[in-house]
């Protein structure tokens, strides 16, 4: 879906739609009766400021949490309260806040922890069927590879050394080669630019743009406080403050919205 | 020599000579019996080793194993056979051979549960006991061919380790560890009040016997006279290499990416879909397994089992080997088995003290070399492949 489309208001049925969704910690409600719609192939903003309950609405979403009220259906199926295995085998795949790779691993086996659903799980397969198993992992290594070209064509030829050695921006493009090279429907990305400098951010972002154009029909939700990068890539945005959506738009809309300066900016 | 087989030949050389090295020195150790050439012995032993770390000439020694360890697995079979055929009349050193393969396996379960899965066990011996109790009483009340016997003390440890998966699956870190411990505990207890299973004074077992060929017996191979030990070493020696092999090909595998993704993050495992459940009582049950099996031989090693082989201590000395030589790597258990039952053995001044000692050396490895003796190295599921 393009720009046009979305702006034309062109309905199509939602990737994800979150209805009247919930969750309170203690006293603090993060997300307070939040509806929302992802189209298909859109790539939608997610901002606020920080404790709007953006992460809060992602690990809802991938089941981390259960949600206190509301539900979240994805390509029509409900994942309310699906656990997290069930949800990334539905289609829907993340990258975390705070990076959350195994350090002590390589970089290729990072990546295929991320493609669990696709590699052959049998014990015996993967104990006695040595030589299956090997054609399955040099075809998961390729893969993986070329992926990992897209982000850093030095990167790929690393792939069997620590993520431990390796500095920020590279950790980070792995974390998002990990989420898809599963090919999943919905990728979430929680704050993919935190830690980097605004050129590494800014080629981070071409990466994620060209690696969208591979994928037939990846749909994007990005939570994330450089609002040039948010420009730059958004179809539209989605602005939250206290777990509730505040404002809803193109960039430029939301931009010009005073309820978000207020959220922002404290203006009165 | 074609350019190829130079290469080759390159890149076992460092390893095939430490291995020689090694087993010429392991030779002459347990030949030795005047206790001041022992401590000579061992100080010039740990001297050679930290000499030739610091001029790097461990690294192409790690590189050659790491790259060929199918030839240098066999090489290394070669040696304990070897090491054992040097001692072939001598019941002593071949009983303690058995009982360092042995160690070596129980310890690889372990090192399934703990190093990959993360699931601490201290009840290690426990199932180690577990396995020999049961081929004290199959071997006693029932004609099971001894070898299924062996499967079976396998497969009882796993099967009673099934009684903590749900106080293992439902709390983590050091709660997971006191259960253990408590296990442990209880195990010992139960043993010595239960008249059935021989009390405090424990059982015979009897020894082992396949198809008609009793492992009592001394052989004698024309004028060679063989201890009666060498056929437990040889079962011992099969059953390391199965458990070495299986050990090694399930971490070179999606199940030990699993075991590790699920030990590093389980949040960020959940949510690629891994199957916690599934995952850690696999890696808990089969690791219980290869303790069960090594310690059913053990029993039948021994000849007799009692409450007091198998305390909450000699878990802890499971532990301390798997410190020692580095969580995760199946080569560092081996080297530090080696150590963690040979030393206290020949050095009799020690014996009393082992724990002391066990502990000693346990507190240097992690203050000076916090990953162990020899720290797994970053996993290659096929050594030498190239894409």
């Amino acid at each position: 879906m393009t720009r046009e489309q979305v702006a034309s208001g062109a309905t199509v049925a939602p990737v994800l739609a979150a209805r009247g969704l919930t969750k309170r910690f203690g006293g603090v409600t993060a997300l307070d009766c939040l509806d929302l719609e992802v189209a298909p192939g859109e790539i939608l903003g997610l901002i606020g400021p920080n404790g709007s309950g953006k992460t809060t609405f992602f690990n809802v979403v991938t089941g981390i949490y259960g949600p206190d009220a509301g539900n979240v259906t994805f390509g029509g199926r409900e994942i309310t309260n699906a656990a997290p295995q069930a949800v990334y085998h539905a289609g829907i795949s993340r990258t975390f806040q705070r990076s959350r790779l195994s350090l002590p691993l390589s970089i290729f086996d990072n990546i295929m922890i991320g493609n669990h659903k696709r590699l052959n799980q049998s014990v015996w397969f993967n104990l006695m069927r040595r030589r299956a198993f090997k054609a399955e992992f040099a075809a998961s290594f390729e893969e993986a590879k070329v992926l990992v070209k897209v982000f850093d064509p030095p990167l790929a030829n690393r792939m069997l050394e620590a993520v431990a050695g390796l500095p920020m921006i590279d950790r980070r493009r792995i974390e998002i080669c990990r989420a898809l090279i599963s090919r999943p429907n919905l990728l979430l990305l929680d704050e993919p630019s935190a830690g980097m400098t605004h050129d590494e951010t800014s080629q981070l972002m071409n990466d994620i743009l060209e690696v969208r154009g591979r994928i037939e029909g990846l749909t994007i939700i990005i939570v994330e406080h450089e609002m040039g990068v948010i420009e730059r890539i958004t179809d539209r945005c989605v602005v939250l403050n206290f777990g509730r959506k505040i404002a809803e738009g193109s960039f430029a809309a939301i931009a010009a919205d005073r309820k978000v300066q207020e959220a922002y900016l404290g203006l009165r | 020599m074609a350019p190829q087989q130079m290469k080759a030949v390159e890149s076992i050389l460092p390893g095939a000579v430490a291995l020689a090295l090694a087993t010429v020195y392991l030779i002459v150790l347990l030949r030795v019996e005047n206790q001041t050439t022992i401590l000579i012995l061992l100080a010039i032993g740990i001297a050679t080793v930290v000499a030739a770390n610091w001029l790097g000439w461990l690294t192409p020694v790690g590189r050659s194993f790491g790259e060929r360890e199918d030839v240098l697995g066999l090489l290394s079979i070669v040696a304990a056979i070897v090491v054992a055929g040097y001692f072939h009349g001598d019941h002593f050193v071949l009983l303690l051979l058995c009982t360092v393969l042995l160690y070596t396996v129980a310890t690889l379960g372990l090192n399934l549960q703990f190093g990959y899965a993360g699931v601490l066990n201290f009840a290690g011996a426990s199932f180690f006991g577990i396995g020999a109790y049961t081929a004290a009483v199959l071997n006693q009340h029932t004609a099971i061919p001894h070898l299924i016997v062996l499967l079976i003390g396998g497969l009882v440890a796993a099967l009673i380790g099934c009684l903590l998966l749900l106080p293992v699956l439902r709390t983590r870190g050091h709660y997971a560890a006191v259960v253990t411990i408590a296990f442990a505990l209880l195990f010992k207890t139960f043993l010595e009040v239960n008249d059935v299973l021989g009390g405090p004074q424990g059982l015979q077992v009897r020894s082992m016997n396949v198809l008609g060929w009793s492992f009592n017996n001394n052989i004698g191979i024309g004028s060679l006279q063989l201890s009666f030990y060498a056929s437990y070493f040889v079962t011992s020696l099969l059953i390391l290499i199965g458990g070495f092999t299986l050990v090694r090909r399930l971490e070179r595998s999606w199940i030990g990416l699993n075991l590790d993704a699920l030990r590093l993050d389980e949040t960020a495992a959940r949510c690629f879909g891994l199957n916690i459940v599934r995952w850690k009582v696999t890696a808990f049950l089969l690791g219980n397994f290869l303790i069960g099996i090594a310690g059913t031989l053990q029993g039948m090693v021994v000849g007799f089992v009692q409450p007091n082989s198998y305390t909450f201590a000699d878990s802890l000395i499971f532990v301390s080997i798997l410190l020692l030589g580095g969580i995760g790597n199946p080569w560092g258990v081996v080297v530090a088995t080696l150590i963690v039952v040979i030393v206290p053995e020949k050095l009799q001044a020690i014996q009393e003290y082992r724990f002391l000692l066990y502990a000693a050396l346990v507190m240097v490895v992690l203050l000076f070399r916090p990953e162990g003796l020899l720290p797994r190295p970053v996993r290659s599921y096929f050594p030498g492949w190239r894409s």
